[in-house]
């Protein structure tokens, strides 16, 4: 019996990093929906590129279990590092992806050695300070961000020098879907390391991952520093695909909104980005057109409903069936 | 030298005003997250809804101000307490990020709800004829509604510090703050001083953001907006205590106008420098518990 259990759990633990084919599904879907929409590219790459942003919050937040509401810091980061490369003659897609993830992590490096000694409600503080330091920072270097009329003149090549951007996003949907793929397949091969099941270990007891002898803060300002460098790249993603740099990439608002999304479809599950993010996006891009002001209403009230009744977000509802389901079968 | 003299005034004047207006906001938001433990991020949603109420009454229902600051209290009050007991209560002891999003939730509905009803701009404010124009105190003069409302908040500081060093439910708030179980066990009803306390901690914002309606106007964004500086108020002053946050607002207000005032190519920036250093040198603030 105890044997039988043993295999089953060694079988278990073999087989949990594994890929399964219900995890092509988001790939197929994305590269479907570039024949299946072609008019709807430009805000399919901006949904891919958001994705991404929503992944690294997936990462800070699900596996490592940092509450953070300044995650648009990194994102705007690398944002305006990709909007400035442009803007001054640099405009090399692929050089911009790399600046900004480079600038973002160093951003998120430095603020992790500092704000991550703390606990609680201070450290949501610090991460929410940080974000609105930067965005305070680049509301009045006007010289170099434009100020709060944004940044002008992004001038973008083509990537690789290759692939023009054209008016109807079909290399900008590309050129994000590859870099969500390797976004994704970064992270998912971090999760399922020995690091991703530490920083698992940190979220659920950080006492015990103290005594058993872990790096704590060593471990958290990694990821902190990866997930940064992610944002990052989404934020450049957005930057080089829209041509477009504001303030808003590094406010609060944007911190609360890849956080609400990142619950909708369920955190901790390295998925919920891919089922939140498009949900919320594509709805509110329907709905904005017939009214935008109810808008943030029924994000809220969405909000408080998910939090008082399905706290799994979509994919944690998804378990609990299959998990029912399964029950059933077995009865 | 005059000149630094009167900008030093100036800055003390429309620093301390602006310091009791954010006080007022934020003390409730300080005594109900030190006595649950509950990260509210909706606070600011009470003292736009004091503002929004204050302006419909005075406007449309043709009320003074004396009357309708206490209406829009109650108003609140009576708001707040349904919400506590629905969801605030639940969540009591939940994971911090559940609060985080349910509370944020009630800031995003909340500013649809006053796009909804009082349209997408600031509402008018309009002081009453004894509170408008300039008091003279002898050698200068300032302006009326803003040495009433350093007058006001000073009156409800005392009040405050008062009710909770020198009678039974200040005590039992303080109990309770300092432990909880303890306090239960020694036969005080906890859920029902929560259930007070954070009625009249959503009053209090309200008074503030109806006070305060000239200082931060209210306008749909408010509780988003401004949610940092409240923030910043309570946890640099720490956690469940009158006097902290005092202090904070005080140093915030101050600052904040004097830097607005001196270096204004830095804007906000230097506040939330400070900030992040007091977190970083006491993470539970200057006054918290340990």
């Amino acid at each position: 019996m105890t044997q039988d259990l043993d295999s089953r759990a060694v079988a278990f633990f073999v087989r949990r990093h594994r890929l399964r084919p219900v995890e092509l599904v988001p790939w197929v879907l994305a590269v479907g929906a570039f024949f299946v929409f072609p008019d709807y590219l430009a805000l399919g790459a901006q949904v891919l590129a958001t994705i991404l942003f929503g992944l690294s919050v997936d990462l800070v937040l699900g596996y490592a279990g940092i509450v953070t509401l300044g995650h648009a810091a990194f994102f705007g980061m690398g944002a305006y590092t990709a909007g400035y490369l442009a803007a001054h003659g640099m405009g090399a897609p692929v050089l911009g992806l790399i600046a900004a993830m480079a600038m973002a992590a160093l951003v998120g490096c430095l603020s992790g050695l500092v704000i991550l000694r703390a606990q609680g409600l201070s450290i949501l503080m610090l991460t929410l300070v940080v974000c609105v330091m930067l965005q305070e920072a680049a509301n009045k270097l006007t010289s170099i961000t434009g100020g709060a009329d944004g940044l002008q003149g992004m001038e973008v090549s083509p990537v690789l020098g290759l692939f023009h951007f054209d008016l109807y996003g079909k290399t900008a949907y590309c050129y994000a879907l590859v870099v969500l793929f390797f976004g994704w397949a970064v992270a998912r091969t971090l999760v399922h390391s020995p690091f991703g099941r530490s920083l698992t270990g940190i979220r659920e007891n950080v006492a015990r991952m103290h005594a058993i002898g872990t790096p704590v803060f060593f471990r958290l300002v990694t990821i902190y520093t990866i997930s940064a460098a992610m944002a990052g790249a989404a934020g450049a993603l957005i930057a080089e695909t829209t041509q477009l740099v504001a303030l808003n990439a590094l406010s609060i608002d944007l911190s609360g909104l890849i956080l609400v999304m990142v619950i909708f479809g369920g955190v901790g599950r390295l998925y919920g980005a891919f089922v939140g993010v498009p949900l919320y996006m594509i709805a509110q891009d329907r709905f904005s057109e017939i009214d935008p002001t109810y808008w943030y209403f029924w994000i809220g009230l969405l909000l408080v409903l998910v939090v008082m009744f399905a706290r799994g977000g979509i994919l944690g509802l998804c378990a609990a069936l299959i998990r029912r389901f399964e029950q059933r079968r077995r009865r | 030298m005059d000149t630094a003299f009167s900008a030093a005034i100036s800055i003390a004047f429309h620093g301390t005003a602006f310091a009791m207006v954010l006080y007022l906001v934020s003390v409730g938001l300080s005594v109900t997250m030190g006595l649950m433990g509950f990260v509210n991020l909706a606070h600011g949603v009470f003292a736009v809804a004091g503002g929004y109420f204050m302006t419909t009454l005075m406007m449309q229902g043709g009320v003074s101000f004396y009357a309708a600051v206490p209406l829009a209290m109650i108003a609140v009050a009576a708001l707040a307490v349904p919400l506590e007991r629905f969801l605030y209560r639940p969540l009591y002891g939940a994971d911090e990020l559940d609060q985080v999003l349910m509370t944020m939730g009630l800031v995003f509905m909340s500013v649809a709800i006053g796009k909804y009803f009082w349209g997408p701009t600031a509402e008018p404010f309009y002081p009453p004829a004894a509170l408008s124009g300039q008091f003279d105190f002898g050698t200068r003069s300032f302006p009326a509604y803003r040495s009433f409302l350093i007058g006001a908040g000073a009156v409800l500081v005392t009040l405050l510090w008062l009710g909770l060093e020198r009678t039974r439910f200040g005590a039992q708030i303080r109990a309770a703050v300092d432990n909880r179980r303890m306090a239960q066990s020694v036969g005080i009803n906890t859920s029902g001083l929560f259930m007070l306390a954070f009625a009249l901690g959503s009053a209090l914002a309200a008074l503030g953001g109806a006070l305060g309606a000239e200082i931060l106007a209210i306008d749909p964004g408010y509780a988003l907006e401004h949610l940092v500086y409240f923030l910043i108020v309570v946890a640099v002053g720490g956690l469940g205590t009158i006097r902290g946050p005092f202090v904070a607002a005080m140093l915030l207000g101050i600052s904040d106008t004097a830097f607005k005032y001196l270096l204004p190519e830095f804007g906000a920036f230097f506040i939330y420098a400070l900030t992040m250093a007091v977190l970083l040198w006491k993470p539970r603030g200057l006054f918290g518990h340990a």
